[in-house]
């Protein structure tokens, strides 16, 4: 049974922001699930049925080795989820402490928030590449160049939201009854700023999927024969003449998953946002 | 507003200086050595040794850290490792081809972006309106290699009208420049498109509603002129400081297409240098492509601070 609020909730969220949710959902089932259902191995070779197109059997066709194509979105997207899923999570823990330490210690703010220009004056996709130039590739260490390089968006972002309430009535009462700074912190300013640290964080979510991706494609991600949708299309990009499938496919999900989650993030914004009612 | 510019200045000096620190440090931690890459596993100590010493890596690195320090300040960024030559040449050489790339790419962004914006905002809630805002929100979506690609497929493979890589300069063949540039120049500027276009777009919702639009209309100015001249010229300056952040961008995400379209620039050699790990060449890109985003900044803030006389006023923010 919905309750009022819960629907009104979902009414403010638009049809487009529940559309993408559902869209989120079936793929992360699809992933999640898909393999249980759909027993094709996204790793065994089968050179008599290579480079097949998609048909019945093989739904998104075969690659140069005979790999069901859909077997490995779905292995892929894991892979990719996975990565996304985390960079997410480290980069707003990271990111919110920074940004708070920057906003309530005067002396650290000017130097931290240089750092963090610095950073981003490198685009984020070149500066996980620098990343990944030094380290070995793998799954973890796309994960820590990724966090590093979308920590200072989120420290800015929380920095300035924690310069605004430190001046709000009711972190003066806070102070005046003499509660101390961590307390003040998280039991006022890190609530007030959450709207915004989820809204950015579902948008550095999908971020990550696009350029974990693009570190594939590039030869410096999470190294095959595990598949990633970023590696298949580095894989699959000399082949664009012979099977575009095998390039297609990955691409539509990357795009559909990074679609699904901004508008979910713009949803979210809207939500927070008491301009929209224009 | 000399003041103002000056404090912009030294802080993009600042920023700078921080991105050589970076570029520096990220590639001297690495855990692998350029010794072992280049005389492979089997070099002798001495061997190695004399490697280490030709290069200046068995020195402290502060010391090591000032020294190519001092040299890049003098435009001399080393000497690169698989190659053999100077890097500073390897990149001016490779320089005019991500500038054309990203330059035809900021044109198509500019073009599109804004006119599709003003066509969005005068129809609003339009069919051209829904499909401009679409549009721009695949743009966000898309990995834009994965555009590439699918340009390829469709423009070179699948009806074979445009070549699917390569670079021929504009000063040597105009119209084969053209046609190698176009797909990879729309894949580049295809998100640009789209945020300019929404910037356009919220600027012109604004700026059509105001007084000024609608005393010009009862004056009798020509529909056209009204948006154009009037409500578009008011609007100008949020999509001018988007339209400077994508030129800032833009160079970045060059590195990626490059590759897609086997593009010879400075974005193919980073990637190429980063597999061979040819770390002078590594840090001389990222040098450059950080130079160049600071730059185009000092300049947008200068064309702002000259185009808005608010700005000069109210300091640095």
């Amino acid at each position: 049974m919905i309750n009022k609020t819960a629907r009104r909730r979902i009414r403010e969220f638009g049809p487009a922001g529940l559309l993408s949710l559902l869209m989120l959902a079936l793929i992360i089932a699809a992933i999640v699930l898909g393999p249980i259902f759909y027993s094709k191995s996204p790793t065994l070779v089968v050179i008599s049925e290579r480079l097949e197109s998609p048909s019945l059997t093989h739904l998104m066709g075969t690659d140069q080795f005979g790999r069901d194509v859909l077997a490995r979105v779905m292995a892929g997207g894991h892979q990719s989820l996975r990565v996304a899923t985390f960079t997410m999570i480290f980069t707003v823990l990271a990111g919110s402490v920074l940004g708070l330490v920057a906003g309530y210690v005067r002396s650290l703010d000017e130097i931290l928030m240089r750092i963090c220009d610095a950073f981003m004056a490198l685009p984020a996709v070149v500066l996980a590449i620098a990343l990944m130039a030094v380290s070995e590739p793998s799954e973890t260490n796309v994960i820590f160049a990724l966090t590093v390089v979308y920590i200072p968006r989120m420290a800015r972002l929380v920095r300035g939201k924690a310069l605004l309430i430190r001046e709000m009535p009711y972190v003066e009462a806070a102070n005046a009854l003499g509660a101390r700074v961590s307390r003040v912190l998280v039991q006022h300013v890190l609530p007030n700023a959450m709207p915004e640290i989820i809204v950015l964080g579902s948008f550095i979510f999908g971020y990550a999927i696009l350029d974990e991706a693009t570190l594939s494609f590039l030869g410096v991600g999470p190294p095959p024969p595990a598949p990633s949708w970023g590696n298949m299309l580095a894989e699959a990009r000399y082949l664009i003449r012979d099977a575009f499938w095998i390039s297609f496919f990955p691409g539509l999900l990357i795009g559909v998953t990074v679609l699904a989650t901004n508008v979910l993030g713009d949803g979210i914004r809207d939500h927070y946002d008491p301009r929209k009612s224009e | 507003m000399a003041r103002f510019l000056a404090s912009r200045l030294l802080s993009m000096v600042f920023v700078l200086w921080m991105v050589t620190v970076i570029a520096f440090l990220v590639i001297r931690l690495a855990p692998g050595d350029p010794s072992a890459m280049m005389l492979g596993s089997d070099a002798t100590p001495q061997a190695v040794e004399q490697f280490r010493a030709s290069y200046g890596l068995n020195r402290p690195i502060i010391v090591q850290y000032f020294a190519w320090l001092s040299h890049v300040v003098r435009g001399d960024l080393g000497t690169s490792i698989y190659l053999g030559r100077p890097v500073t040449t390897a990149i001016v050489e490779r320089l005019p081809v991500s500038f054309v790339l990203t330059l035809a790419a900021f044109l198509i962004a500019v073009v599109f972006g804004v006119s599709l914006g003003i066509a969005a905002a005068y129809w609003r809630d339009s069919w051209i309106d829904r499909t401009v805002s679409g549009a721009a929100a695949l743009g966000l979506a898309m990995p834009s290699f994965w555009l590439g690609i699918c340009l390829i497929y469709l423009f070179a493979v699948r009806w074979p009208i445009l070549p699917s890589g390569g670079f021929i300069a504009p000063w040597t063949d105009p119209w084969g420049s053209l046609q190698h540039l176009l797909l990879p120049a729309f894949a580049l500027g295809y998100l640009q498109v789209g945020l300019l276009a929404r910037m356009t777009r919220a600027s012109m919702l604004e700026t059509l509603r105001a007084d000024y639009v609608r005393v010009a209309r009862s004056k009798g100015v020509g529909e056209f002129r009204v948006v154009t001249k009037h409500a578009f010229r008011n609007a100008l300056i949020p999509v001018l400081t988007v339209a400077g952040i994508s030129l800032a961008v833009l160079f970045g995400g060059a590195v990626v297409i490059e590759t897609v379209f086997t593009l010879p620039g400075v974005g193919r050699l980073l990637i190429t240098s980063v597999v061979r790990r040819d770390y002078p060449v590594v840090q001389g890109a990222l040098l450059v492509i950080a130079a160049w985003y600071v730059v185009i900044n000092i300049l947008v803030d200068f064309l702002y601070t000259v185009s808005d006389p608010r700005i000069r006023l109210r300091g640095h923010d």
